[in-house]
């Protein structure tokens, strides 16, 4: 299925393409799709291409002469871009300690809610969430598929300091601070492993079109993992989903 | 080596920054003004991408324990070597033990501190540029040691140098692109915003400046989205954010304007209460 898409100039070396404004994975395919096909074409003046829910953003090495050149090849290579193989899919686990001391928010959510807290982590925790692309800061994930009854506004005043790995809720969003950094969202939990490691080649595990899932642990079994990841021997378990 | 006997307001290495990592949510990063940078480096007949200092505001004090050749370009900071005056835009050597420091910020707001070869400090990502959780260290300190290459004495060649023309640093209009939601506001809030003079705000930082002025915002917010350095955001409040090189990779507030590459530089040179004025591009 071709989407409608606009097709814009956005600075003097880039140019935005949008798919229509949802959230949604036939979208997520898409955008992923014409981004892979884009990179198999190996055109020599695109620099990087990036991409979020229903955008990308292609960028070039040099001024752009003859925009609406520049254009036609981008519509003609969407029309081509059927075919290009899509990257295998992996399901990722990601375990969570939704203790009190980390779960800041999870009173406040239980009770707007009138949820009880194991009810909110269930809720939250056997949900399988999508990927759609990394984004805000270096190694944060954008998940869809919160469950509706765990839709929570993000706090009027952010946090100055939210911890490394705090999960949280904003809106009708979920996700995890792979830094300390200020934050705005609902946290309900904290995950021990490392979302962004600059040093290796993939500095972050899970790649659009992948899955997630939480695992909820207990205390011990988080501090043995944070030793076990600042050690090197954790290893995150993940399975292909389809291929 | 250098090393920093006192830290300015921000000093931070940079260099043309972290380009094609922003798929994992790494922002582009690297010198705010491209200019003036690659001026102090093409004194010195450096490669445009070899990595300067670049001081916010007033300049760190540097002690260098071994001969080189420096360039100073952007702001002018009243530099001085062991106590004498210095010019911007001139290569000058360096003999072991010399000290630079500086004083009152005279224009600009940004200067650049470059060396023969580039400071030679950790590469991540393919960039030299401090950013945390990204580089070691997010910015200079006291008491900071950077390595940087020897000498070689056939290897420099001096360049007579141009002054940057005034308006670099003084200008009020920032050319700009229309943004993609710019066309959602009514045409009485383009001409607004097309007229009006904004004031930069104390909120302004490496990774975006704020305007003071507040306006009418009947925009919803979008989708996230992608945006780059240069992206002019319309916040619910109603406030102006213009993305700088530390921008974050995405954002879901409507993106008014695109700022053209060269008023990124321009306004990276704006301090605290300086005007602008957003001139939109055919």
């Amino acid at each position: 299925m071709n989407f409608k898409l606009s097709y814009k100039q956005f600075s003097e070396r880039s140019i935005l393409v949008e798919w229509p404004p949802v959230i949604d994975e036939n979208v997520l395919h898409d955008v992923t799709c014409f981004k892979n096909h884009l990179l198999n074409c190996d055109i020599e003046s695109i620099v990087y291409i990036n991409i979020a829910y229903n955008s990308i953003l292609i960028i070039y090495k040099l001024t752009i002469d003859k925009i609406n050149d520049e254009i036609l090849r981008l519509k003609s290579a969407y029309l081509s871009r059927l075919g290009t193989p899509k990257p295998l899919a992996r399901l990722w686990k990601i375990p969570v300690c939704y203790d009190a001391e980390f779960a800041l928010d999870l009173k406040l959510i239980s009770e707007e809610k009138r949820l009880s807290k194991l009810e909110v982590i269930a809720l939250h925790s056997e949900a399988i969430y999508t990927v759609y692309f990394v984004g805000f800061l270096p190694g944060f994930l954008y998940l869809g598929g919160l469950d509706k009854r765990l839709n929570f506004p993000r706090k009027s005043r952010p946090r100055p300091q939210v911890k490394k790995g705090a999960v949280g809720i904003g809106g009708f969003q979920t996700g995890i601070y792979p830094n300390a950094s200020p934050g705005g969202w609902n946290i309900i939990g904290n995950s021990p492993l490392d979302f962004f490691n600059p040093t290796i080649h993939e500095p972050c595990f899970a790649r659009p079109g992948d899955k997630v899932k939480f695992v909820p642990i207990d205390r011990y079994l988080y501090d043995d993992l944070i030793i076990q990841v600042k050690t090197g021997v954790f290893q995150i378990e993940s399975k292909i989903i389809d291929g | 080596m250098v090393e920093v006997l006192k830290s300015g307001l921000l000093d931070t290495v940079q260099d043309i920054g972290r380009n094609g990592f922003q798929q994992f949510g790494v922002p582009i990063s690297g010198v705010m003004d491209h200019v003036s940078a690659e001026r102090a480096n093409r004194i010195l007949g450096n490669h445009r991408d070899a990595a300067v200092i670049e001081c916010t505001a007033s300049g760190p004090k540097l002690l260098f324990h071994q001969d080189t050749v420096i360039c100073i370009s952007g702001a002018f900071m009243s530099p001085k070597l062991n106590g004498y005056d210095l010019e911007n835009d001139k290569a000058i050597s360096i003999a072991n033990g010399d000290v630079l420091s500086f004083g009152a910020l005279i224009y600009g707001f940004r200067a650049y501190v470059a060396v023969y070869g580039g400071f030679q400090t950790e590469i991540v990502m393919k960039s030299r540029s401090m950013y945390a959780n990204i580089t070691s260290q997010s910015r200079l300190l006291k008491g900071d040691c950077i390595p940087i290459l020897d000498k070689e004495e056939t290897a420099f060649s001096s360049f007579s140098s141009l002054k940057l023309k005034n308006d670099h640093f003084d200008s009020i209009p920032l050319s700009v692109y229309k943004g993609p939601e710019f066309n959602g506001l009514s045409v009485e809030h383009q001409r607004l915003l097309c007229h009006q003079e904004f004031t930069v705000s104390r909120d302004s930082n490496r990774m975006a400046y704020q305007l003071n002025e507040r306006v009418e915002n009947a925009l919803e917010s979008i989708i996230t989205s992608l945006v780059l350095p240069g992206t002019v955001q319309l916040t619910p409040a109603g406030k102006l954010l213009i993305l700088m090189r530390d921008a974050q990779t995405t954002g879901g507030y409507p993106r008014v304007f695109q700022l053209s590459e060269s008023s990124i530089n321009c306004l990276s040179q704006k301090a605290i209460g300086a005007k602008v004025k957003f001139v939109c591009r055919k």
